[in-house]
């Protein structure tokens, strides 16, 4: 498709491996990196959180300074939500929708790779800070030590209350870097959340309606929609903190009448819709697994996606459960109290799908399936324990403590991260074409599923017998140091069970059993691909009559509801198979682009000159930001349409 | 933006990507600006703090003056769609330059009343007032500026050639944006200026 104006640019080639990184627009690719890179981060907030953990082993440590362990906690909390998490949950998200909804590609190429790009710079504009930092105590204030290269890192705990992480409390340039880095992380996630919208609404392949769509597909969409409608909160408030912190402003000067109160309901308006943000993906990937595993097809496909959409629509309506320790009305409080009990409903109506769906199913307890299972055991122990904070006087015992702490982390590593390891050891062979072994799998899944219970369960215990979260010091003598030493011992061994997947992961990669098609048996359209995909996905773009489509390809049901194969797999085989070497020039693909790069290149060098404001480095930086967002929004609106 | 696939072989909402995405973008821009409106709001009863008081120094004659060049900015840009339309590109092309020209006029009409605030001693940390009002009206200020700025980008690719030519945002995304960022102002001015 050649256009006629006239060619300014040439579109890049893919000749080089590393320029094709730097310039590529194809979703898998993209989504892959976003694995990747979201994994370094795991790695990152993992030590972080290893260097707490040893920190607290014993009773009036010094392992780790004061400002060491602000620094440490917050960032932990920061690279765990915002660069892994959320990274990951974009890379399976990037990587599977288009496939699964038998796209070629997502609606707007190039502004997924700009997503992308925008997310790295804002990962690397937030660790600019370990070199360009500090955290300046405040005059006479506690925390009076020298700071070395930890503490130059924002310290005031990942929701940054008001006013601690204040100019007056928090002096030193690593809040500000920490505030602004996350606005572009916010910037990356609306683009990316916009595209899949997009992509899932137009794109979908004939006769795939939305009542067909796979479940992980579904939450995909209702997690864009969380992100459309909650980033706009965020940005906001940390807005209102760099006027505050930059220009002098008074949002949160008490002294001038300033409401810290305001910053709590503004975060939490995004916070609350965060925590769904990060787990529904998951639910989608098990609603995924699950079925294949257990060769039935998803109880009650509806009252699943339904129940999706509750718990996106209530999320936003519970954000002040998290402040009941706050100021606000006891009116107030008994309501959200009983919206977040309703919120368990339909996170249960899941929880009982799934189980029904294991029911009576021709099981197959591999690898993904145990995570899966696991995930359901972790998620309904993490669910409970939130339950119990629905409950206003409850609350007030516990918030603040590490009873929380073990709660979320049952949510987000028991059921987030089990839910991940399920849907990494079910899609590395699509990715890959190789599987991942199976035996060091299982050694993986045992070693995590210790940890996970031996680091945060015994948290729950310290909690209830009032150790505070975030706390650097405790006293000898006052009964929590065992179950402390115990919770350092299970963080070791989560650290082990990450050095087996990795081993694992590199095994499998280089010698790992080859699959050429469908090895799982899957249900959904992204298996009836060749392995690894080609570019363009699709030879043919598929035409869908039902649910499962691929599934249905195979099988058909009898009378009694059960499945018959068609006995027609080696023949879809070596049709698939057959399509890799047939001609494909009809297949139009968006051509690779370098402006998303260098567009995405500018946004730190915008940020630093924020920060240096006022000196002559701000000047060149600012200088530097503008020229290169300028080249590269101009060069990617001058650009031609394709090669 | 990329037309790589066409609509026919797809189940899609009959709405093209690039509107959809605008849509999908504004709806995000109104919980925004929701939440910023509701920032001023919230802190209205503390306004009687500080030296300055909205009643003292707004001047609602000469605000509503430029709230309605902004008001009708929206005419003359459903005037340039409408002769894009019908592809009559000279005046689409008039038209649009016409709806950045007043939308200028509106982002000076806003810098001339900063400069009078700021001389009568309000700034962004005199006062909760001065904070609160300089953010409001400054993110949107800022909204305006950019829609300037892809107004007289748009207006000139149609000066270098006026067929067939894919826009990086079509007229009507833009159009979108525009009215929008109108509509939002209708609401900040009753706010923020005439609520009292």
């Amino acid at each position: 498709m050649k256009t006629k104006s006239k060619t300014i640019y040439k579109r890049p080639n893919q000749k080089s491996k590393f320029f094709d990184l730097l310039t590529t627009v194809d979703h898998k690719k993209i989504g892959i990196m976003y694995l990747y890179t979201g994994f370094v981060f795991f790695l990152v907030g993992g030590l972080e959180a290893l260097l707490i953990r040893i920190h607290l082993a014993q009773a009036e440590s010094t392992f780790l300074s004061a400002a060491e362990y602000n620094s440490l906690f917050t960032v932990h909390g920061f690279t765990m939500v915002f660069l892994f998490f959320m990274a990951v949950n974009s890379g399976f998200g990037n990587y599977l929708v288009p496939l699964m909804i038998g796209a070629r590609d997502v609606a707007f190429p190039r502004m997924n790779a700009l997503s992308y790009w925008i997310y790295f710079f804002g990962a690397v504009f937030i660790h600019s800070t370990l070199f360009i930092g500090n955290t300046a105590p405040p005059e006479g204030g506690y925390l009076s030590e020298e700071s070395n290269l930890f503490s130059n890192a924002v310290a005031g705990g990942w929701f940054l209350y008001q006013p601690n992480a204040g100019i007056q409390f928090s002096p030193g340039t690593a809040t500000d870097i920490g505030v602004i880095g996350i606005i572009f992380l916010g910037v990356a996630s609306l683009i990316s959340a916009i595209n899949l919208t997009v992509t899932t609404f137009n794109l979908r392949a004939k006769g795939l309606t939305l009542m067909k769509l796979p479940v992980y597909v579904w939450m995909t969409q209702v997690v864009s929609f969380l992100l459309i409608f909650s980033l706009p909160f965020i940005t906001i408030a940390l807005f209102t903190v760099v006027v505050d912190r930059q220009f002098g402003g008074n949002f949160y000067n008490v002294a001038m009448g300033g409401d810290p109160i305001l910053w709590q309901h503004l975060f939490w308006l995004f916070g609350h819709p965060e925590v769904y943000i990060l787990i529904l993906p998951v639910f989608g990937m098990i609603s995924e697994i699950i079925p294949v595993f257990s060769r039935k097809p998803i109880f009650g496909y509806a009252t699943l996606v339904f129940a999706g959409f509750a718990i996106g629509f209530i999320g936003f309506g519970v954000w002040a459960h998290h402040m009941f320790s706050s100021s606000i009305q006891s009116l107030a409080q008994a309501g959200f109290g009983a919206a977040t009990m309703i919120i368990a409903i339909p996170t249960g109506i899941k929880i009982f799908n799934w189980i029904a769906t294991l029911w009576f199913g021709k099981r197959n307890l591999n690898v993904a399936m145990l995570f899966s299972i696991a995930f359901i055991i972790n998620f309904v122990i993490g669910g409970v324990s939130g339950v119990l904070h629905a409950v206003v006087p409850s609350d007030w015992q516990q918030t603040d403590t590490y009873f929380i702490i073990g709660h979320f982390h049952y949510v987000l590593v028991g059921g987030g991260l089990f839910g991940i390891f399920a849907g990494i050891y079910y899609w590395f062979p699509h990715v890959f074409g190789k599987k991942l072994d199976e035996k060091i799998g299982k050694i993986h899944f045992w070693i995590l599923f210790l940890g996970l219970h031996l680091t945060f369960l015994p948290q729950h215990w310290l909690g209830l017998q009032g150790m505070v979260r975030r706390t650097w010091w405790y006293d000898k003598g006052m009964n929590i140091e065992f179950w402390n030493l115990i919770s350092t011992i299970g963080s070791l061994i989560i650290l082990i069970s990450v050095l087996v997947f990795i081993l694992n992961w590199i095994y499998s990669k280089r010698m790992g059993e080859d699959t050429e098609f469908d090895p799982w048996d899957g249900r959904t359209l992204e298996w009836s691909t060749p392995l690894p995909p080609p570019e363009y996905n699709f030879y043919d773009i598929p035409k869908v009559k039902t649910k499962d489509e691929f599934w249905y390809r195979k099988y058909s049901v009898d009378k009694e509801d059960r499945s018959i194969s068609k006995g027609n797999h080696t023949e879809i085989k070596k049709y698939t198979l057959a399509t890799t070497l047939m001609d494909t020039s009809h297949i139009h693909l968006p051509s690779n682009s370098l402006f998303p790069f260098i567009t995405g290149l500018a946004l730190p060098f915008l940020g630093w000159s924020l920060i240096f404001r006022g000196s002559f480095t701000a000047v060149v930086l600012l200088l530097i930001g503008v020229l290169t967002l300028f080249i590269g929004i101009f060069g990617w609106t001058l650009e031609p349409e394709n090669e | 933006m990329s037309n790589f696939s066409t609509t026919q072989d797809h189940e899609s909402t009959g709405i093209s990507n690039q509107k959809l995405a605008m849509w999908l973008f504004l709806s995000s821009e109104v919980v925004f600006f929701a939440a910023l409106i509701s920032i001023y709001l919230f802190y209205k009863r503390l306004f009687a703090l500080g030296d300055l008081t909205p009643e003292g120094l707004f001047d609602i004659p000469f605000t509503s003056v430029t709230s309605f060049v902004l008001l009708m900015s929206s005419l003359t840009m459903v005037l340039s769609h409408n002769y894009y339309e019908i592809k009559d590109y000279e005046k689409s092309k008039i038209w649009i330059f016409a709806t950045a020209f007043l939308g200028t006029v509106f982002v000076s009409g806003q810098i001339y009343e900063y400069t009078e605030f700021i001389q009568s001693g309000l700034t962004i940390s005199s006062s909760i007032f001065g904070t609160a009002f300089f953010f409001v009206t400054g993110i949107h200020g800022l909204h305006v500026v950019i829609g300037v700025v892809l107004l007289i980008a748009t207006g000139s690719q149609m000066g270098i050639s006026n067929s067939n030519r894919i826009y990086s945002l079509s007229i009507e995304s833009l159009a979108l944006y525009w009215h929008c960022i109108d509509i939002v102002w209708i609401v900040i001015f009753t706010a923020v200026y005439l609520i009292p």
